[in-house]
């Protein structure tokens, strides 16, 4: 199952991913999704669990779920059943959660993930299915700030529909994991049925791990939460697995548990033991019909699909003739693409929009931690740079300079390059001035040049390069400079 | 007035012999005189009753007549009521004032109803006999130191009294049909999801069904008419056309044939009550009905199942019951735990807490298979069995209950005996069929009632069935003695 080995363990990771469906209304009740409000502004009297209220299934959420089941080639039920997850809880207003169970409405599918190093691996996905989110306890708000006072219940989003999708234990490591969490993301977020914001909990990630030696039964696995971004994912596995070997080479014993990750010190802890878990007392809701899907829906649906991260992958290899890898990286997230595919229009060329998202965009977003959609550098932006580019305007040097200022909210390139004065020099009168002076003010290096060999004389002409350049302030056009230089500096 | 049924009173109306407000009145009147000895009443809604009576007067001036215009009508505690206290006969609702109305409530209401008040109940419907109750007992108004059934045991009872021509009633398991039974009135148990549940306070989903208590079929017919209907608002409510319930009343019963299950005349069945049931049915064989036999066999086996789904489900469903939004909240909570725990042993009376431990138990990893799975199985043959002999008989027949009303605190120690009193109306609820029990005579003195159980959605056959037995008989029509 692992692909390798980690100090003579093999690791075996599986992932339960909650995915907020972008419904407007509840799954059972018609209050609104919307964020942000008052507590308990987007509470309903069946989100309250009233006396004699009755749920009624939100059609839309339905339909997302079959999406996603049809995204990844799945066995779509064509019955689903409802069923209630007992358990008492504050912030949970029936005393149950509404869930599916022995009949989810997603059977078994597959997901292909890309690895770094350009290899394809398969995660099965043993089923997804619908369900109903529960409040928020607000404990911090009305603390005294001594362990006491009251806890807060903000049931807006009670009723949140989300469907959990459940993989098999078919990662062998921490960067599988983030490769088919990312992959999820992708597929989601092309959807539609989720804006796949993992800081606000719209997606999220438990992942459950378990190390043993090749060849033994799988060991006890413990279950990691509250891990929202792929950076902590991956640093919180890696730091489970570190702990479990440790646990086990010095003689210990896993204990099946959840445990808490906190990305701030890169630490987790123990939330609960499998001895405090509930018996959650599964049966059908009597007060929902078991859901029907029919063939005709199905196949409208599938009709409808957008275009989803492996075909836009193969498409952009096609369309664009970048490698494999890169059209992954940049079909890999629906922003990315939208991104990409909107400066390679802008800018005439897809290769270089590649190159400039995957390289300077990507690296300027990894070091201030934002998202591509948050990028200060517009998509626009980044076409009209790159126009400037391949018209000669600016050089590539130059080009990154204006980026920069780009970045820092300078403006577009054309208005920085403008106020800036970093259009490159293409007056060739000027420019033949600036490489007679330079020739004329190094006798030595002219006569060393005219000494040398061609193969010497290809490297020794960097210099008098160089010079006309500085002189320039980097706005002359190198390979302009270099024929000027090679005519000029011809014995 | 108070003699006369819903749809003389609405003739009355309508011939503006009196009017809504003189009616109810009249009604509140007799409730504030005579609901000391019955306890039928758990709150009384005078003021907003006689707000709704002179709005039906209006509407009578007006020309506006619709099918309850004006006509007083007592609902069960189990229905939300907006701005009106909704106690479900527990403590754990004593303060709950609902925030909105039930639909069968709601369309009663559309149709010019006036409501009287609330009608005490066994809490949380869990009873046969009333006597579960936060606010006490209610008293057969037949003979006071009896029970008037459960778990409608205020709706049937303040009927027989007189204190209301009309009431609505919940029926689980026989809630509706056995009250009505040992109180000589009339109660329908309609298709499961023909009324509407939203805003009924939930104890089994899968078999809670309202349904109208009356002084006739005919009375029935009328409620039921304005009760039934698709509601957007439960899943579970069926989308099917409403029958004409009144129109259906005065078919012949020519060639009706009545299925006679033996099981509802096992050997230990008093004769009595056994003769009294077989009677009924000489009465419409006079009238051109045929006598079939036939078999249900899996239905000894329905008070078993009953009391693993119906506690399953209820266990469930009053997890809700917390303390943490509404209801009863125990005093100075230590921790949640604590909240939990007391508020709930506190607010729960030992009846509902018997069939929530039972339904947690039955649920429980372990013993799901065995219990509740099982018993859904036996849901199933059940249904099959009903289905098979509605291939050859249009209606079945048998006696309601296997007893008539007995003395209050008989069985207050048995709970499975005090079960056993649901023997016969139990199947029906498995298997969501409509039934009515109609008075059909007195057994030492005290009403004894005959079931008759249609096929899906064949309330107006039933209704038929009831009204011609009654036009050939005065059952229907006999008051209590202190209560004339």
């Amino acid at each position: 199952m692992s692909s390798s080995l980690h100090n003579g363990w093999e690791v075996v990771i599986g992932l339960e991913v909650h995915v907020q469906l972008a419904t407007r209304s509840k799954i059972f009740s018609g209050a609104s999704t919307a964020t942000g409000d008052e507590p308990n502004s987007h509470a309903s009297l069946i989100d309250l669990g009233m006396p004699g209220t009755l749920p009624v299934v939100n059609k839309e959420a339905i339909r997302n779920a079959v999406r996603f089941g049809l995204a990844i080639n799945a066995d779509i039920g064509r019955r689903s059943v409802f069923e209630r997850k007992n358990y008492f809880y504050p912030d949970l207003p029936k005393g149950y959660q509404t869930t599916q169970l022995a009949e989810p409405i997603v059977g078994a599918g597959e997901v292909v993930i890309r690895l770094e190093d350009g290899t394809e691996k398969t995660v099965r996905i043993h089923h997804a299915h619908l369900e109903e989110d529960a409040g928020k306890s607000l404990h911090e708000a009305f603390s005294d700030g001594m362990g006491h006072g009251q806890t807060g219940i903000d049931l807006n989003r009670a009723g949140t529909p989300l469907i959990e999708i459940v993989s098999e234990p078919d990662m062998g490591n921490a960067e599988e994991a983030v490769a088919y969490a990312r992959k999820l993301h992708a597929i989601v977020t092309s959807l539609g049925i989720c804006d796949g914001d993992m800081s606000q909990g719209n997606m999220r990630f438990d992942v459950n791990i378990s190390v043993r030696r090749p060849g033994e039964p799988l060991g006890t696995r413990t279950e990691t939460k509250n891990l929202n971004s792929f950076r902590f994912m991956e640093k919180a596995i890696k730091l489970e697995v570190e702990r479990q070997i440790d646990v086990l080479e010095d003689g210990g014993k896993i204990v099946q548990e959840t445990r808490l990750y906190n990305g701030d010190t890169n630490t987790a802890r123990s939330m609960r033991t499998k001895e405090d878990a509930n018996d959650y007392r599964y049966f059908p809701c009597p007060d929902l019909l078991p859901v029907l899907v029919s063939e005709e829906e199905i196949g409208t649906l599938r009709a409808e699909l957008p275009e989803l991260p492996d075909a836009r992958e193969a498409r952009y290899v096609e369309q664009y003739q970048l490698s494999g890898y890169d059209a992954g990286l940049l079909s890999g997230s629906i922003a990315t693409a939208r991104y990409f595919e909107a400066a390679a229009e802008h800018g005439g060329d897809a290769k270089l929009a590649a190159n400039w998202v995957m390289g300077e965009l990507a690296a300027k977003l990894n070091s201030e931690d934002k998202d591509i959609a948050d990028s200060p550098v517009s998509a626009e932006q980044l076409g009209q740079l790159i126009l400037r580019l391949k018209d000669g305007t600016i050089s590539s040097k130059i080009a990154k300079q204006v980026f920069e200022a780009c970045w820092n909210g300078e403006g577009d390139p054309d208005a920085i390059i403008e106020a800036k004065g970093l259009k490159q020099m293409s007056d060739t009168g000027e420019l033949e001035k600036i490489v007679d002076q330079v020739i004329a003010d190094s006798p030595a290096q002219v006569e060393d040049y005219r000494n040398a060999d061609d193969a010497k004389r290809k490297k020794k002409i960097g210099y008098f390069v160089g010079q006309v350049m500085k002189a320039t302030q980097g706005k002359a056009n190198p390979q302009q400079v270099n024929q000027l230089l090679q005519q000029k500096l011809a014995p | 007035m108070h003699d006369k049924t819903l749809t003389e009173l609405k003739a009355g109306l309508q011939a503006k012999d009196f009017s809504a407000r003189e009616l109810t009145e009249h009604f509140l009147d007799r409730v504030q005189a005579r609901d000391g000895e019955l306890n039928s009443f758990v709150t009384v809604t005078g003021e907003q009753a006689l707000a709704q009576a002179d709005a039906a007067d209006q509407a009578i001036a007006a020309g506006d007549h619709r099918l309850l215009t004006g006509l007083p009508i007592a609902h069960k505690d189990i229905f939300c009521t907006e701005g009106v206290r909704t106690s479900c006969g527990s403590r754990m609702l004593d303060n709950f004032v609902a925030p909105y109305t039930a639909t069968a409530v709601e369309r009663m209401a559309a149709q010019g109803a006036v409501m009287l008040g609330k009608t005490n109940m066994d809490e949380f419907a869990m009873g046969s006999s009333n006597e579960t109750s936060f606010y006490g007992p209610v008293r057969n108004p037949w003979d006071t130191e009896r029970v008037p059934g459960g778990s409608s045991g205020g709706a049937a009872a303040c009927l027989a009294a007189r204190l209301a021509p009309g009431a609505t009633g919940t029926d689980t398991g026989g809630s509706i049909r056995q009250p009505a039974a040992l109180n000589g009135v009339t109660g329908l148990k309609p298709t499961y999801g023909r009324v509407s549940r939203w805003g009924m306070i939930a104890f089994a989903s899968s078999l809670d069904q309202a349904g109208p208590l009356g002084l006739s079929a005919a009375d029935c017919a009328l409620m039921l008419q304005a009760m039934a209907g698709h509601d957007d608002k439960d899943s579970t409510c069926l989308d099917e056309p409403v029958g004409d319930y009144l129109g259906a009343l005065d078919q012949g019963l020519d060639g009706l044939r009545i299925g006679v299950p033996e099981e509802f005349f096992p050997d230990d069945l008093d004769g009595a009550i056994a003769d009294n049931a077989r009677e009924a049915m000489r009465e419409l064989e006079k009238q051109g009905a045929k006598l079939v036999k036939v078999s249900l066999p899996s239905i000894k086996l329905s008070v078993p199942a009953y009391y693993v789904i119906a506690p399953a489900e209820a266990s469930s469903n009053l997890s809700r019951f917390d303390g943490v939004r509404f209801g009863y909240r125990c005093e100075d909570p230590k921790d949640l735990e604590d909240l939990y725990k007391r508020s709930r042993s506190e607010g729960f009376g030992a009846e509902v807490k018997r069939r929530i431990l039972v339904g947690t138990y039955a649920l429980s990893a372990g013993y799901y298979d065995a219990y509740y799975k099982r018993a859904q199985r036996v849901r199933r043959l059940i249904r099959d069995d009903f289905a098979r002999a509605f291939k050859e008989v249009d209606v079945l027949m048998g006696p309601t209950s296997p007893e008539t009303a007995f003395k209050l605190g008989a069985k207050a120690d048995d709970p499975v005996k005090m079960y056993m009193a649901d023997v016969f109306t139990i199947a029906v609820n498995l298997a969501g069929l409509p039934a009515l029990s109609m008075p059909s005579g007195f057994v030492d003195g005290l009403p004894a009632g005959t079931q008759v159980i249609g096929n899906y959605f064949q309330e107006g056959r039933i209704l038929n069935v009831a009204h011609r037995y009654q036009m050939a008989t005065d059952w229907h029509q006999r008051i209590p003695g202190a209560f004339q």
